[in-house]
């Protein structure tokens, strides 16, 4: 379709009775309104405190299809910039990383601080080559400074960005899902926070939509008999066995905010101990030990302890063994660019960080033995729905409807047991609010923060 | 240490005997001998891939991730890379299902060092080029440089480390299935 009317989109989607068009996956219309409807309005997970450390660092992220630069100022603050010159448009920033004082553009040289010392607005425009020849005192440096993110928020670690001013906060926009985020952000001791990223973020190409990536990641269990080959071969963080041993998990989702997870309902009481890393006993006495620490320190607080994720629209997550985010941005209607980053105990000792990463590699990434066929999967589902044919001809996901039931102790979410589409359901019909809605206050209805609830 | 004190044609039948192992070690993989290909590793391997960074040109250190520290596209031993070749053979590991035609060629063989020894090592620079198509019109091609050390043995040569630097930023290929 050329143009894309609210019309057309409330038909493409029928969370009631599962179906899903294949015009979204393909469409470059839907896609073009997704960038300018969602990714222009969500949260989006741009960066790790870990990857901007010190004053002026910067790591070239993106946003949707904007390549932004985050970078932290020498006052501390984090900041999100779109990385494009406000003269004519030249990326501003083209490394992945570094420390820079100003950022200088290549064409014409302008130049941009984020420096209150010199600056009262972060990204103000302080350099203009022929300035007092060229302008005279005619160019306004506060009007063309570089575009910022107006909505910049750090969580444990993790730092998020909104382009809407009248988003709502961060942690209403997570809801009671951030139980599961924090399992992934957490220190395996229980302690809030205490992860660190490892270095280098992986970054490849996928010919797929972005949105095979989202939902795959939101709950599809289904999926896990394309796994059969890493099961067969053993691949477990020991060495040896089967991937890493999995407690029962239920598909859980936050109808009112597209998240989905594939996890534990909270509980007191910590699992019992399961070795992990038999075949080395140094990291194996830290599993145990930290065991004990985490049995302490939480106490009889409710806890999440196994998790793979997605928060609406494009974060996912595996909270154990792998430990790890993955970030799919669209490049177009058929292809992503997705980045991972690894997290780790940041105080553990250096044999335990080896080991996870050994672990992380060899399961996640391209090179995965378990993810590598998951990019099989979704860029040949998206390639056999392109066709005319093929798009008159939707989706299924009718895998347990109407079995959603509340998930005690989340507010906002139901569980439907371990095989079921419900999250996708509620992950689309999220999607169609986003595509065809209008202001916060119908996308928002209620709050829905942890610090609203003290029933915990 | 440096104790090499071959003659210019020792050295040269050294270099044409790597040289030569290099090239039966791709024509290995071409036909998916991975068992074969196995059986030239040493069992104390490092093969590992660094990740390449955009950074400015004065901070060249900083231009690939660092090996056993950061992340890598892969960071392997010879228990995951047989493996792998386990996982290969199942015939349901659907990234490799059908097979992937590839075409390793390898050139600009160098010896760097050559470490006369119990046993000798030898390190050597060379540049790389696989050719992966699959199904239909899926081709990728991957262009880099390795550093490899070969070790003697009774049994011939073997492979005891590997370090493949990829020519790409963000990876263009969707995976990794495939060995360098």
């Amino acid at each position: 379709m050329d143009t894309v009317s609210e019309q057309d989109l409330r038909r493409l989607v029928d969370a009631d009775n599962g179906t899903v068009s294949r015009e979204i996956f393909i469409d470059r219309a839907i896609f073009d309104r997704e960038m300018a409807r969602i990714f222009s309005r969500a949260w989006l997970f741009v960066g790790h405190e870990g990857l901007i450390p010190k004053p002026d660092d910067f790591f070239a992220s993106r946003m949707g299809r904007d390549p932004v630069i985050l970078t932290r100022n020498r006052q501390g603050e984090i900041l999100v910039f779109l990385n494009s010159c406000t003269h004519r448009g030249m990326k501003l920033c083209r490394y992945d990383q570094g420390n820079a004082r100003a950022f200088t553009c290549p064409y014409h040289g302008w130049s941009f601080s984020t420096n209150r010392d010199i600056v009262d607005e972060p990204g103000e425009l302080v350099g203009v080559p022929h300035f007092e020849a060229g302008y005279g005192d005619r160019l306004d440096r506060r009007r063309w400074g570089l575009v910022r993110c107006p909505n910049v928020t750090v969580y444990k670690g993790t730092i998020w960005a909104n382009w809407d001013a009248g988003a709502p906060p961060f942690l209403d926009w997570l809801g009671d899902m951030r139980r599961y985020l924090d399992f992934a952000l957490d220190h395996r001791d229980g302690r809030p926070g205490g992860s660190e990223v490892i270095g280098g973020v992986q970054k490849w190409r996928v010919k797929t939509n972005w949105k095979f990536v989202a939902e795959n990641f939101a709950g599809d269990m289904y999926h896990d008999i394309s796994h059969r080959s890493v099961d067969a071969v053993g691949i477990g963080p020991g060495g040896k066995g089967r991937r890493d041993a999995q407690r029962p998990r239920l598909a859980i989702g936050f109808s009112a905010l597209g998240h989905g997870v594939l996890g534990e309902l909270p509980h007191t009481v910590e699992p019992e101990y399961a070795p992990t890393f038999a075949s080395d006993p140094e990291v194996e006495a830290y599993y145990r030990r930290i065991y004990d620490d985490r049995v302490r320190n939480l106490g009889n607080q409710p806890r999440v302890t196994n998790s793979v994720g997605t928060i609406f629209p494009n974060m996912s997550f595996h909270s154990r063994q792998p430990r790890t985010i993955l970030i799919t941005h669209p490049i177009s209607p058929t292809e992503v660019e997705l980045w991972r980053l690894y997290l780790v105990d940041a105080d553990a000792p250096q044999p335990v960080k080896d080991a996870a990463r050994h672990y992380y590699l060899r399961y996640s990434g391209p090179g995965g033995m378990t993810e590598a066929d998951d990019m099989e999967n979704w860029t040949y589902a998206t390639d056999s729905s392109a066709g005319a044919i093929a798009r008159r001809h939707d989706f299924n996901y009718q895998l347990a409807l109407g079995h959603a039931k509340p998930a005690p102790g989340l507010r906002g979410a139901v569980q439907s047991g371990t095989y079921s589409e419900e999250n996708q359901r509620i992950f689309y019909r999220r999607w169609t609010q986003f595509m065809t809605g209008g202001d916060w206050s119908e996308l928002m209805p209620q709050t829905t923060s942890v610090e609203a609830d003290n029933a915990d | 240490m440096r104790t090499d004190r071959r003659t210019a044609l020792e050295r040269l039948f050294l270099q044409r005997e790597i040289e030569e192992f290099l090239s039966v070690e791709a024509e290995l993989l071409d036909a998916r001998r991975f068992e074969d290909w196995l059986v030239l590793l040493a069992p104390d391997i490092r093969y590992w891939m660094p990740m390449m960074r955009n950074v400015h040109s004065a901070r060249g250190t900083d231009e690939s991730t660092r090996e056993q520290a950061d992340a890598n596209w892969m960071d392997e031993g010879i228990e995951t890379l047989t493996q792998r070749i386990r996982q290969l053979a199942t015939g349901i590991h659907w990234a490799e299902e059908p097979v992937s035609r590839t075409t390793h060629m390898v050139s600009n063989v160098r010896l760097l060092d050559i470490r006369d020894g119990t046993p000798c090592e030898v390190d050597t620079s060379c540049r790389f080029l696989v050719y992966r198509n699959r199904q239909q019109d899926e081709a990728d091609t991957f262009i880099g440089k390795r550093l490899d050390t070969l070790r003697q043995t009774e049994d011939g040569w073997r492979l005891a480390r590997r370090e493949i630097r990829l020519d790409q930023n963000v990876l263009l290929a969707k995976n990794l299935t495939t060995f360098f």
